[in-house]
């Protein structure tokens, strides 16, 4: 690694969805990525991004037929960065109710719910929930210093596609929330070395671009297993 | 604010054309400054449709989204010409996020549910061209308007959604290009009958059609193409040097004509911050 330079970005395919968008993007930050499967890779990674769409069971069985549970789960042990987009967010809680009962990683205690088919007056929602969607500060917090928003503003929207969303058990790794059918819900969680967003930073034209950069800029909390 | 606004390029070949009922193709440019623009300007997605691609086989279209997709990082909805998964995976790594497709998925509705379970559903959209047949009866068209299939439009989109479509882009052909205003009709109850998101296009003229396209029409994104278009044309002249345009009708780059003198009388264009500003903040706007 050059001094002070981007580090490698590790970038999870586990057959879910396009990875073209998000190598893109970093490319544009001047950061490279690279797209793996190889558990090896996965362990070992200095940066790891989990991305995905689709069905969260699916997700688990992708991830466990190609072997990367384990992998996954020591990288975040030794406190690698990891960045689940949306999908890949979901999968890092204990469990979701999409199309039965699906256990996940369990990296963050909480389930992930079906998003509301009605406004609180009764009116109906289209589910899934595709556009663009403010951030805005969880109750109880006043700003996004220390947080992986340190460099956005309440109000900023991103692109959302999702017809899931992840409910955590303690809303102290909730950093921010969106507004979809007149309820609020979670947009961004962050616990330890985990970060993660139901949007696409990758399809969120500048502001998700920050977001990327932020995260690949990030200091790594330990250094403990990185060569 | 969560209706996405959303620009339509049809594309010929290298060039950003317009048509009226998707014929009398004109050029206006190149593709890439529009999208450019489009992006700067805050679009919420951008559409790319290849107006010639299901008749006479792909050309210019993957290298455009190719292009666009290293600068332009908001979702890009790219169709024309795809008949197979192949091909749906080629745009997606030519940089498309969602593929429409319409004469395909027509005759071949399955190609629905292979595209979805092989990239999810939020990257199949189903475009539907309808054309209205007898008041509250429109049909399904396809290759541009070219054919008609004798299909039901309210059927069609059930069906559809029912296969893993994750959006569907309705067109009016009877509107598009007019600026008459969406058909409002049509939009309704397509909105109504599926659970996913509707694109409304075709007849946008000026900012109270796509307000009235949000309000009654219940459109969850709203897709204009002139309305857009025109109000770039004076700032691209510069740029566009028609002599650049081998083939196809240039007329309107090389005379600059005005658009009264072409039909779109009621046409009156307008920028996307502009258009976001008079339909979020309409009090601010009349102060």
């Amino acid at each position: 690694m050059e001094p002070g330079g981007p580090e490698r970005v590790t970038i999870i395919d586990y057959g879910l969805g396009n990875l073209f968008s998000l190598q893109r993007a970093l490319a544009h930050l001047g950061v490279p990525g690279e797209v793996t499967e190889d558990p090896g890779k996965i362990r070992d990674a200095v940066r790891l991004i989990l991305p995905g769409v689709g069905a969260f069971g699916d997700g688990m069985q992708q991830l466990r037929a190609r072997g990367l549970v384990a992998p996954l789960l020591e990288a975040a042990s030794r406190a690698c960065p990891l960045l689940g987009i949306c999908l890949g967010m979901q999968l890092l809680f204990t469990e979701s109710e999409e199309f039965g009962r699906h256990e996940g990683l369990d990296l963050i205690r909480g389930r992930v719910r079906r998003l509301h088919p009605q406004r609180p007056d009764g009116r109906r929602v289209k589910v899934p929930h595709v556009g663009w969607s403010a951030l805005r500060l969880p109750p109880g917090r006043s700003d996004w210093s220390g947080a992986s928003l340190r460099r956005h503003q309440p109000g900023e929207a991103m692109y959302f596609v999702h017809s899931y969303v992840p409910c955590p058990e303690s809303e102290s790794v909730v950093t921010a929330v969106m507004e979809y059918g007149g309820r609020a819900y979670c947009a961004v969680v962050e616990s330890g070395s985990l970060l993660g967003v139901q949007f696409h930073p990758e399809k969120s034209g500048e502001p998700g671009l920050r977001l990327l950069k932020q995260f690949v800029e990030r200091p790594h909390l330990e250094r403990i297993g990185i060569q | 604010m969560s209706v996405r606004i959303i620009p339509r390029l049809d594309i010929k070949g290298p060039h950003l054309v317009k048509g009226v009922h998707l014929e009398g193709l004109r050029i206006l440019g190149l593709p890439e400054l529009f999208a450019e623009r489009y992006y700067q300007d805050g679009a919420d997605e951008l559409i790319y449709l290849d107006q010639v691609a299901s008749l006479y086989g792909r050309n210019h279209l993957a290298e455009i989204v190719s292009r666009a997709a290293e600068r332009i990082f908001i979702p890009l909805t790219v169709g024309g010409g795809v008949r197979s998964v192949q091909d749906i995976q080629a745009l997606l790594r030519a940089g498309a996020d969602k593929i429409a497709i319409n004469t395909a998925a027509i005759s071949r509705p399955e190609l629905i549910r292979e595209g979805s379970r092989a990239f999810g559903s939020q990257c199949i959209v189903l475009y539907v061209e309808a054309k209205q047949r007898a008041p509250g009866s429109y049909e399904c068209l396809t290759d541009n308007a070219r054919e008609r299939t004798g299909l039901d439009v309210f059927e069609w989109v059930q069906r559809a959604a029912e296969l893993g479509a994750g959006e569907i882009l309705l067109t009016s052909v009877d509107r598009e290009g007019t600026g008459k205003g969406y058909d409002l009709e049509l939009v309704s109850r397509v909105a109504g009958l599926v659970d996913i998101p509707v694109i409304a296009s075709g007849g946008a003229g000026d900012v109270a059609h796509v307000q009235q396209v949000i309000d009654e029409g219940c459109a969850d994104a709203v897709c204009a193409a002139s309305l857009f278009h025109y109000a770039l044309t004076d700032e691209m002249a510069g740029a566009l040097q028609p002599e650049r345009f081998t083939e196809g009708n240039v007329e309107f780059l090389k005379r600059a004509l005005p658009l009264t003198s072409l039909g779109r009388r009621h046409i009156n264009p307008i920028r996307i911050p502009a258009l976001k500003a008079r339909l979020w903040n309409p009090v601010a706007q009349s102060a």
